[in-house]
């Protein structure tokens, strides 16, 4: 039965990592969670990079985090943060479309 | 090294003063006897303006508390106290109020006295050129291109980040107080271990699991202390606060907090590379971490963070309900933006004028994978930037205004397709950049940091050489 990301991880966040990217941290208490989660292919570079709509080589980091049974990945800023027209200084809130995502 | 006596390090927050730490768990993590109690006062998280304009973002009535709470405790203990990144950006005005706030917390309580070292990271601009001019490479971090002259003439402020040794040195002077400019996070809690005897790796390893203080504990909880008690080539992290613990999935998630790659942590100098740690509950309140490697770079380079006036910044807030115009918004502000290019020249040279669209997509801009096609109601901030205030408020008002007398076919709300909050203009502190996060090669990494001692007691603070 499929499940959503949310359903599934125990911590979705986005935060800076330095001045120039956000990076998005998807945490799971379970390990059986994380392993389907990892295994099911619905979260990769690739992937992100569609949801967000970025070119995949704006992803520029993507882990897949063992010892915290975590995925990871993070995106080059348009713009520094802060700079004028920014609206997330600390990027905390750019995580809201992970949600969704199915997970078979 | 495991014969070597264990190390305990208390850190009570991970931000000092951004909001106020709790005295609770600090206290109880006092009664545990720490050797040193050290804690991170700075960011580049609020983004560039702080450093660029020199000003604090914590309010100092809690910066005074939190360092009043650390200097108490540190001058009863006996234990030196450290502080990094000092007021927000590490800059000398920073590090300069931070001492100040100490003497004068010490003459208030009479404190018999101390030896404090203040450890200064701020980088003229002009010493940044004369190296670009002596053929020296600032080189780009994070995907940007190296610093040029025009990166540093838009520049007005920089601070260069230190790695342990700064801390190392004025610790090893004696020093019972340390106020440091601009640090690594990690670096406040590896100087005393360094300085111990502890290797590279554990040292950084351990300051990298304790810098955000109870972060790296659950459940959720800010401004809590911490302890890491450190022996051989592993660290114990124990949560003070009664409701919180250490556990393997709490710590190992914290190790991968706010850093693209979750398996190393740079400082001038090198890495901890963390593929091999290992976490193990040791009792229901701690972790055992180990298995952290430190990978020395041949050339140490050291960061430096820069930021730059780029205007004055007004603001004005328009509210719309009308569902057609909502329909058309952008349609809207392409006119509202002709109307301020026919005025004042293209958007990018004289001046920045941006649209956020609350309540669609401003949250998230281009990132937004599913704005709403068809939202209730909309606030746009109209955000408008030039070098002159009043030319700042004129593109503000404009733009503003004119979603208000936006030309669209078949508007049937002809007395203005705009609900103005208030027809006043925000004045906005001024737009920042972060210009520089780059980093300089060094021969030594005290190159870039001067160093202040000072004798304080309850009637007098007097400088001395050493």
């Amino acid at each position: 039965m499929s499940a959503t990301l949310r359903e599934l991880a125990s911590t979705i966040r986005s935060k800076n990592a330095g001045v120039d990217h956000i990076t998005f941290d998807i945490i799971f208490r379970s390990r059986e969670n994380f392993e389907r989660v990892r295994d099911a292919g619905v979260i990769t570079r690739d992937t992100m990079a569609a949801l967000y709509r970025v070119e995949p080589s704006r992803i520029t980091h993507f882990v897949v985090y063992e010892p915290g049974n975590a995925i990871k990945f993070t995106i080059r800023r348009s713009r520094p943060s802060g700079s004028p027209g920014e609206t997330d200084v600390f990027g905390s809130q750019q995580y809201a479309p992970l949600f969704d995502i199915a997970v078979p | 090294m495991d014969a070597m006596k264990a190390v305990k390090i208390l850190c009570p927050t991970g931000h000092l003063s951004f909001t106020p730490l709790e005295p609770d768990s600090f206290h109880r993590g006092c009664e545990l006897a720490p050797d040193f109690i050290a804690a991170d006062a700075g960011s580049c998280d609020m983004g560039p303006r702080p450093l660029g304009a020199d000003q604090h973002v914590s309010l100092e009535a809690w910066q005074r508390q939190d360092l009043e709470y650390m200097l108490l405790a540190s001058r009863r203990l006996g234990v030196p106290m450290i502080i990094g990144s000092a007021s927000d950006t590490g800059t000398d005005r920073g590090v300069d109020q931070f001492v100040d706030l100490i003497t004068d917390i010490a003459r208030e309580h009479r404190l018999p006295p101390f030896k404090l070292a203040a450890i200064y990271s701020e980088v003229p601009v002009a010493e940044l050129k004369r190296r670009l001019a002596a053929g020296r490479r600032i080189e780009g971090l994070d995907g940007r291109p190296d610093a040029d002259t025009t990166t540093l003439e838009r520049t007005h402020r920089a601070v260069a980040v230190m790695n342990a040794e700064p801390m190392r040195k004025a610790l090893k002077s004696g020093a019972d107080v340390v106020i440091a400019g601009r640090s690594s996070d990690c670096a406040i809690f590896a100087a005393p271990l360094l300085n111990a005897g502890f290797s590279p790796a554990i040292s950084y390893y351990t300051g990298k699991l304790m810098e955000c203080a109870s972060f790296c504990a659950e459940p959720f909880m800010g401004k809590e202390s911490i302890m890491g008690r450190v022996q051989g080539e592993s660290v114990e992290v124990t949560a003070m606060h009664p409701g919180q613990r250490c556990t393997p999935a709490s710590i190992a998630s914290h190790a991968m907090y706010e850093r693209t790659n979750p398996l190393r942590e740079y400082v001038a100098g090198g890495y901890v590379d963390m593929t091999d740690c290992r976490y193990e509950q040791v009792d229901p309140k701690t972790t055992r971490a180990s298995g952290a490697r430190f990978v020395t770079d041949p050339v140490v380079k050291v960061k430096i963070e820069g930021a730059g006036m780029v205007g004055q910044r007004r603001l004005a807030i328009v509210g719309i309900r009308d569902p057609y115009t909502i329909g058309l918004i952008d349609k809207a502000i392409a006119w509202g933006r002709g109307k301020l290019e026919e005025r004042f020249g293209p958007a990018g040279e004289s001046y920045q004028c941006f649209f956020h669209v609350y309540g669609r997509d401003a949250v998230m801009g281009a990132l937004e994978p599913s704005p709403p096609r068809q939202p209730h109601e909309l606030c746009i901030v109209v955000e408008a930037l030039h070098r002159d205030a009043k030319r700042a408020e004129e593109i503000c008002a404009l733009g503003a205004r004119n979603l208000f007398y936006a030309r669209l076919p078949e508007v049937k709300g002809t007395a203005g397709a705009a609900a103005m909050m208030s027809d006043e203009i925000l004045i906005g502190e001024p737009g920042y950049e972060w210009t520089l996060n780059h980093v300089i090669p060094v021969g030594d990494p005290l190159e870039l940091f001067r160093f202040r001692y000072h004798r304080v007691d309850a009637n007098a603070r007097e400088e001395v050489t050493s």
